[in-house]
């Protein structure tokens, strides 16, 4: 999986798989000498199965190697390249040409609410400093010989949110998060949540405190975008929920 | 000479002081500012944030002999390392390896880590390849594991513990030079690291009294790879150019199940559970090669046997150029708890469904056993015993060497977590005494002219295209086999490619998060890295784990049981390899185990 132009899968039969010409328009942010970011248009040659990411890459390595994203894995693991891809929030890695409707262009931008640094690029601190807010590491005291002692159902309640790549898709496509810019966000809240159902944790209240701020967990609206965007599948405004009920209770 | 205060911003380079500088945010770094965080002054510094770390992409599990769940002992994984590694494996290393699994399991347990549990609570374990019980019985359940995502689970877990310890980080921070002065006594020390900060262009100086090196792999030597974009091998570029030596650089893991085509890896863990591989015929053709652990037979033998059964023609789909990995036999449940990252991938990219079809796969460029060779302290040497006071360098840039000419799989994610640790507590015991090294008038000088140089490249040679010509190459004629005409011809490429490399083009002219820039200066170290592999790959004139020369087909214990060094020793542009590389050899440290014919 390196050079785009070449990472087809093998083909289906003898003949040679047909490519097609796709239509990329991004929205474009050069901080050295731009006031605002303008749309560019990019046609390049694609096969039906490779992902968004191929078809940047061959931009950038064919044609402008000025265009600027971020990415590494390659295939959905390391939460690099979330942006928003004909208005939805999603990995570049993780789309697939053909999943989408190649009969019109598609539209590539940064993904919103964290502020633009260049192309595809946005500045990522203030989405992990919300992180780091909610305490997100086992709280306990007690130091064991080994092992501490979880069963297979404790061990479930929050496999859900363990899944967390940080990649900031749920966030970013969170329209309070966009116009509020306190609110803590959804990936913060399911990083809260890993812990605060975690069995072998000691520090609930503590969370379940900085998320009852006002800043908190009840600004959601759930409006679902945040489950939707995510690209691994975790049932974000689920898990905001039972971190709200937990509130109320006062305990997990 | 000029004072470089902490802070303090020079000609336009900042400085910054720290005991110690971690260089890499993956599992060894991380793991390695755990400890040394606390104990001093400590900063890491990665061109990626830490969470983008490809320690994240690891998958099956991590090894440690604690019986949860079967029999097990120490004895028994240190013996498999090392009849794993085809007896190239420093058996002293091993043991520590082996040994300091166990604590090293519950240290990450008691950090919060979430494994998957066994019926009555403690850490469950399963089986994989070359994992045994009793010096190769049968296999044995040593990996420790959560789902298909062990390695996620452990980068997620180093992180959330450098934000509870208030580690600083320097993010997306481009190392791009050790600066090393003379100790006074014949040898060098290094004083500290440059950096390019990505979001700005700007140049850093991090002063340090120890740096540590967890930069990982680099992968992207190869074509068909499971490694990041990122994986470019920078870290030991850094050290190789330094005048460092390299070890065992001709030693590259070949993972046998990467998706076919894409080479997007498919964790052991699968087969560790059960799967199969099969060939055309639908045969289970494992068993041939490897009778008594079949599947799991460890990942060199693998990923051979699937390039013969291939090149005898029994390979699968329209061009008969794959085998399959059937996991159809599975209860989809079992693959929904224990594999559901590796199901998606092949739904996501092959689009075929892992519990109805089988899954065409390929073996993938996937680890390198070779690195920054360091004793057991991870402490780097400049030659076969002599350490460099203040360096020390751990995971898959080091080679203690734990892995020798092959890596059993489980055996890196223990790597990163043992050595990273030994790494952290090494420096913050040498800062207790060590003395601020001075810095050279101007230390970023060197960094500076690399970099503009890079920026004002106005050639017509294409980054990608030298890129992709360099990693089709090493994946034809550097790969699972290997000839003295195969590695002629590469050589013979590569040296092209770094003449082209004079002439390239670099678009994007400004300062701020310049990737285009990035990415040549990436391309460079991949050149010299690809260079070292396939020169020290000539020079062993045998076969041993990895290693695979077709026109010498067999291991050769008298001549070549001892590990390469290789060292620059020349204008690295010079036409011919052998006029800039210079080869040593260094031994082998055995304690309990004589080499073996290696059956499974």
């Amino acid at each position: 999986m390196s050079t785009a132009t070449l990472d087809s899968p093998p083909a289906p039969a003898d003949d040679v798989i047909p490519t097609f010409t796709v239509t990329l328009i991004i929205r474009r942010f050069n901080p050295d000498t731009d006031d605002e970011p303008t749309w560019q248009d990019f046609d390049v040659e694609m096969y039906p199965t490779d992902r968004v990411l191929d078809a940047l890459h061959k931009i950038k390595w064919e044609q402008d190697g000025s265009l600027t994203f971020r990415r590494s894995c390659a295939h959905g693991i390391c939460g690099s390249d979330a942006m928003r891809i004909n208005g939805r929030n999603r990995l570049a890695c993780k789309t697939l040409i053909k999943d989408l409707d190649i009969t019109k262009p598609i539209y590539v931008e940064a993904i919103k609410g964290l502020p633009l640094e260049k192309d595809l690029v946005v500045d990522m601190e203030p989405f992990f400093a919300s992180f780091r807010e909610v305490q997100p590491f086992l709280i306990a005291s007690s130091k064991p010989e080994k092992e501490r002692i979880q069963s297979v159902a404790e061990r479930a309640r929050f496999d859900d949110t363990t899944k967390c790549i940080l990649c900031a898709a749920c966030t970013s496509s969170c329209p309070v998060f966009w116009t509020d810019g306190q609110y803590f966000g959804p990936a913060a809240i399911v990083n809260a949540h890993r812990f605060i159902f975690d069995s072998r944790d000691e520090g609930a209240n503590v969370r379940l405190d900085i998320l009852n701020d006002k800043e908190g967990v009840w600004r959601c609206r759930t409006t679902f975008n945040c489950s939707e965007a995510c690209p691994r599948g975790i049932q974000v405004t689920q898990a905001i929920a039972e971190v709200k009920q937990a509130i109320m209770r006062g305990k997990p | 000479m000029t004072e470089y205060a902490d802070g303090s911003v020079v000609d336009g380079v900042h400085y910054h002081q720290f005991d110690i500088v971690i260089v890499g945010a993956g599992g060894a770094g991380m793991r390695a500012a755990i400890e040394a965080g606390p104990k001093a002054n400590t900063a890491v510094i990665s061109k990626l944030y830490p969470t983008r770390s490809h320690t994240g992409a690891a998958q099956g599990g991590m090894a440690a002999a604690l019986a949860n769940v079967e029999e097990d002992n120490w004895e028994w994984h240190t013996f498999d390392t090392v009849k794993g590694g085809d007896y190239l494996v420093d058996q002293d290393a091993a043991e520590v390896l082996a040994k300091e699994a166990i604590d090293a399991i519950y240290d990450l347990e008691n950090m919060g880590l979430p494994f998957n549990r066994t019926p009555d609570g403690k850490i469950d374990q399963r089986r994989f390849g070359g994992h045994t019980r009793d010096h190769g019985k049968a296999p044995v359940r040593r990996a420790c594991y959560a789902a298909d995502r062990t390695g996620h689970m452990i980068l997620q877990t180093l992180y959330q513990n450098c934000v509870k310890f208030g580690i600083n980080f320097f993010n997306e921070y481009y190392v791009l030079d050790l600066v090393m002065v003379s100790d006074g006594f014949g040898g060098q020390k290094p004083a500290g690291v440059v950096a390019f900060e990505l979001a700005t262009g700007d140049i850093h100086v991090f002063q340090a009294k120890a740096v540590i090196f967890a930069t990982g792999g680099f992968g992207k030597i190869y074509k068909t790879t499971s490694n990041a974009h990122t994986l470019t091998g920078d870290g030991v570029g850094i050290v190789w150019r330094k005048g460092l030596p390299l070890e065992d650089m001709e030693f590259y893991q070949f993972h046998p199940t990467g998706l076919a085509g894409l080479g997007i890896l498919l964790s052991e863990a699968a087969r560790g559970e059960g799967a199969i591989l099969r060939n055309s015929e639908g045969e289970r053709f494992m068993e041939r090669y490897a009778p008594t652990i079949k599947d799991l037979a460890p990942r060199d033998i693998v990923a051979r046997c699937m390039a013969l059964e291939i090149r005898e023609g029994r390979g699968a789909g329209p061009h008969k150029d794959y085998v399959y990995l059937d996991i159809t036999h599975l209860d989809p449940a079992v693959i929904d708890a224990k594999l559901p990252d590796i199901t998606e991938f092949a739904r996501t990219y092959l689009g075929v469904e892992p519990y109805t079809e089988p899954v065409p796969v390929l073996p993938t460029a996937h680890y390198a056993m070779g690195g920054i060779p360091t004793n057991i302290q991870a402490e780097v040497l400049s030659d076969n015993t002599t350490v460099v006071p203040g360096l020390y360098a751990a995971g898959e840039c080091a080679c203690v060497s734990v892995h020798g000419s092959n890596r059993l799989g489980t055996n890196s994610l223990l790597d990163i977590n043992v050595f990273g640790k030994r790494a952290g507590n090494s420096a913050a015991e040498y800062v207790k005494t060590a003395e601020w090294v001075e810095l050279p008038e101007d230390p970023a000088a060197g960094v500076r002219t690399l970099v503009e140089n890079a920026r004002n490249s106005n050639g017509t040679e294409r980054i990608a295209i030298i890129r992709r010509e360099l990693q089709e190459s090493m994946d034809r004629n550097a790969q699972v086999f290997r000839t003295e005409e195969s590695l002629t011809e590469v050589t013979e490429v590569i040296h092209n490619l770094r003449e082209r490399y004079k002439n390239i083009l670099v678009q994007d002219k400004g300062k701020r998060f310049n990737t285009d820039l990035l990415e040549a200066i990436e391309l460079g170290f991949l050149l010299d890295l690809a260079e070292v592999v396939v020169y020290s790959a000539r020079n062993r004139k045998e076969s041993r784990g990895a290693h695979m020369r077709e026109d010498f087909p067999t291991r050769d214990d008298v001549n070549h049981m001892q590990h390469t060094m290789a060292y620059l020793s020349g204008d690295p542009m010079s036409a011919d390899a052998g006029d800039h590389i210079r080869l040593d050899w260094k031994p082998v440290v055995v304690t309990r185990y004589q080499p073996m014919e290696r059956k499974y």
